[in-house]
């Protein structure tokens, strides 16, 4: 549908840290994704396991100290913003890419009105007159799907339901047209009904305006109904990358496998007993020098104790990074 | 199957309004009806399942069932006693036999006491024990939740969030309580370790014959874990029965809504599941609407609904639901 070559957002060997009392925080290690124009890249993975962290260090979002971006390229539309300086920076950050975070209640300023925070990215970076971005925000809101927009403008945060703070919270990362939308896991705070709606929403805008969208989740029910792509995150690497229906037909990452495998699902028959994973998740405090999965993983074998596996290719757009081989069951001969 | 085994806990006309004060001379104003009048029993043995939205009320039912509030109406009958009714004394005789696992493992445990200390607690409370007989059940207890003995003496933040949650359960089993609520214990954990927790309370109910009444907003789960499952929305129930008939041919409006809206972890059917989208939020428990309190979202609401709630009624076999428009 796409010309493959064409992408929008090209990250290279990313590596984030954080330095705390006790030593640096490897959260996201060599961290490497690409966006194409319109459409979906979900990203999955548990708490901590460096996804947040990925997407705030994209656009520099995090505290410097203590988190430093160590390595990596970033290429947004042709240009580096790993190297941007701060107005330039300024400029991107809700103009071509937009930001919807979790919570509504904290990520909306509770003393300005709603229409006040829709207006100040119009005027920033497209430089409507006062008039003009009324008028514009009303449209977005009645975009987003709230009834009655232009009266709403004057309301502040607390006087909309949580499924309605998230909706203005998408029309204000709309507000500038971006490129890119990057959602934080924008459907975690809200009742599934609501999520359900905020899901329709989403499809019917991508289908409207056509912007690329990262969508972060631990849901991978989220993801199989929207996403295009998708990428598995653990202990700040991604370790598989691959088309969304390839991803749920043919996990190839024991991670990816006990995730989908410890899922109870609601339409066959009950399972006796819930497949688990066993064991927690990795402490980041040193350099990944071995498959961080492998003490939690049931086809570990020497090697994956030594070594930190680089991503391999399944097949074109699937890659993953293991040494195990997921159709031969036994070591990976590369 | 069902008519042999016998109700452990029966609630009744249970109710729950909490009022409102405002101004200053302190008036009260209103009151937020969290738990509107809603009956149902818990058998022995069984996992009940209550499900509901955020704000549904469904913790509030949890506290009340175990008395942690004073309640508006209803009874409370766990074993032969109604405890909606006891006095302190008798009341804290009562409370070794009905225990809480609450959602929050980094809240509800004590951040100043040791993990050994938070388990025995309740111990000294109830039991008589020498400090060698207290040490020994606690780690049995420990032995039992899966935490190794050697961490008693640890406290709650060196802990993950799964291995908490682990302690949050053995004190709730310290007492050998026949009853337990949980209060969305796997709500805060990761996915990997959900399942973790999910096997062990299954473990502890077979061997120890404990009775749940197990509260989430998590569908899946509660399909997993449930015998019987509870829809709850505003304040009242609207659909109870057997967990296969709910989750297979829910008959409410709103159940049919609610598992609808579940995303399927199965991207070759994304396109093709039909889906009932619910219009709007839910109402404010303060001034619920008159009629059904769904009918301001329901798909099939007409005139009547608006006016007369509907009754609580069998449908089927200890199938209930309450909605004009079942047959």
């Amino acid at each position: 549908m796409l010309d493959a070559g064409a992408t929008i957002l090209n990250v290279a060997n990313l590596k984030t840290v954080f330095s705390t009392r006790d030593g640096y925080v490897h959260a996201v290690n060599d961290v490497s994704f690409y966006l194409k124009p319109g459409e979906l890249l979900g990203i999955v993975g548990e708490s901590g396991s460096g996804k947040s962290v990925t997407m705030m260090s994209l656009l520099k979002l995090l505290p410097m100290p203590p988190a430093e971006i160590r390595n990596g390229t970033i290429d947004f539309d042709g240009r580096d913003i790993r190297n941007a300086s701060d107005e330039e920076l300024r400029n991107i950050r809700g103009g071509d890419i937009g930001f919807i975070f979790q919570d509504p209640m904290t990520s909306l300023n509770p003393v300005f009105s709603v229409g006040f925070q829709i207006i100040e990215p119009l005027r920033v970076h497209m430089k409507l007159s006062k008039k003009a971005a009324r008028v514009r925000a009303a449209e977005l809101l009645e975009l987003v799907g709230i009834p009655d927009a232009s009266a709403r403008l004057k309301d502040f945060p607390h006087q909309f339901s949580g499924g309605m703070r998230q909706r203005v919270m998408i029309a204000i990362a709309l507000a500038c047209d971006p490129k890119v939308l990057i959602a934080d896991e924008p459907t975690t705070a809200l009742d599934v009904t609501i999520q359900a709606q905020i899901l329709e929403l989403i499809k019917e805008l991508r289908q409207k305006l056509g912007m690329a969208i990262i969508w972060i989740t631990h849901d991978l029910g989220v993801i199989a109904e929207i996403a295009d792509r998708v990428a598995v995150m653990y202990a700040g690497q991604i370790v598989e990358h691959a088309e969304v229906k390839e991803l749920f037909a043919n996990p190839q990452h024991p991670y990816t496998r006990a995730l989908l495998e410890t899922l109870p699902k609601m339409d066959e028959a009950r399972a006796e007993r819930l497949a688990s994973i066993d064991g927690q998740p990795p402490n980041l405090d040193h350099e990944p020098t071995n498959c961080e999965f492998a003490p939690r993983c049931k086809h570990a074998f020497e090697r994956c104790l030594k070594e930190n596996p680089k991503r391999r290719d399944v097949s074109p757009e699937h890659d993953v990074a293991c040494f195990w081989d997921a159709n031969t069951g036994g070591p990976h001969s590369a | 199957m069902l008519d042999v085994k016998k109700p452990l806990v029966r609630v009744q006309g249970l109710k729950m309004h909490f009022p409102i004060y405002r101004g200053i001379l302190k008036r009260q104003v209103g009151e937020v009806k969290a738990v509107d009048g809603i009956s149902f029993d818990v058998f022995e043995g069984e996992t009940l399942g209550l499900v509901g939205e955020s704000g549904c009320g469904k913790s509030t039912v949890g506290r009340c069932v175990l008395r942690l509030y004073e309640v508006t109406a209803g009874s409370i009958e766990i074993g032969d006693t109604d405890i909606a009714h006891l006095s302190g004394q008798e009341l804290r005789a009562k409370r070794p036999e009905m225990q809480m696992i609450f959602q929050d493992p980094q809240a509800s445990l004590n951040p100043r006491m040791t993990v050994g200390s938070i388990i025995s607690e309740p111990l000294d409370e109830h039991m008589k024990m020498s400090k060698a007989e207290k040490r020994e059940k606690v780690g049995e207890l420990m032995d039992a939740v899966g935490l190794a003995r050697r961490f008693a003496d640890r406290y709650p933040h060196e802990f993950s969030g799964g291995q908490r949650q682990r302690i949050g359960i053995a004190r709730a089993l310290a007492l050998n309580p026949k009853f337990i609520v949980c209060d969305e214990p796997i709500a805060a954990l990761d996915v990997s370790i959900q399942a973790q927790v999910v096997n062990l309370l299954e473990d502890l109910q077979e061997k120890l014959g404990l009775t749940y009444l197990f509260i989430s907003h998590d569908l899946s789960m509660v399909r997993h874990l449930a015998t019987r499952v509870a829809v709850m929305y505003l304040g009242r129930l609207v659909e109870l029965g057997p967990a296969e008939t709910i989750y297979m041919t829910p008959k409410h409006p709103y159940t049919q809504a609610l598992l609808s809206a579940v995303p399927h972890p199965d991207p070759s059917q994304a396109g093709n599941i039909d889906r009932v989208i619910l219009e709007g939020d839910v109402p404010s428990p303060s001034n619920p609407p008159p009629g059904c309190t769904f009918s301001t979202r329901c798909p099939r609401a007409q005139a009547i609904c608006k006016q007369d709630s509907p009754e609580w009624r069998e449908i089927g076999e200890g199938h209930f639901a309450a909605c004009h428009f079942i047959e």
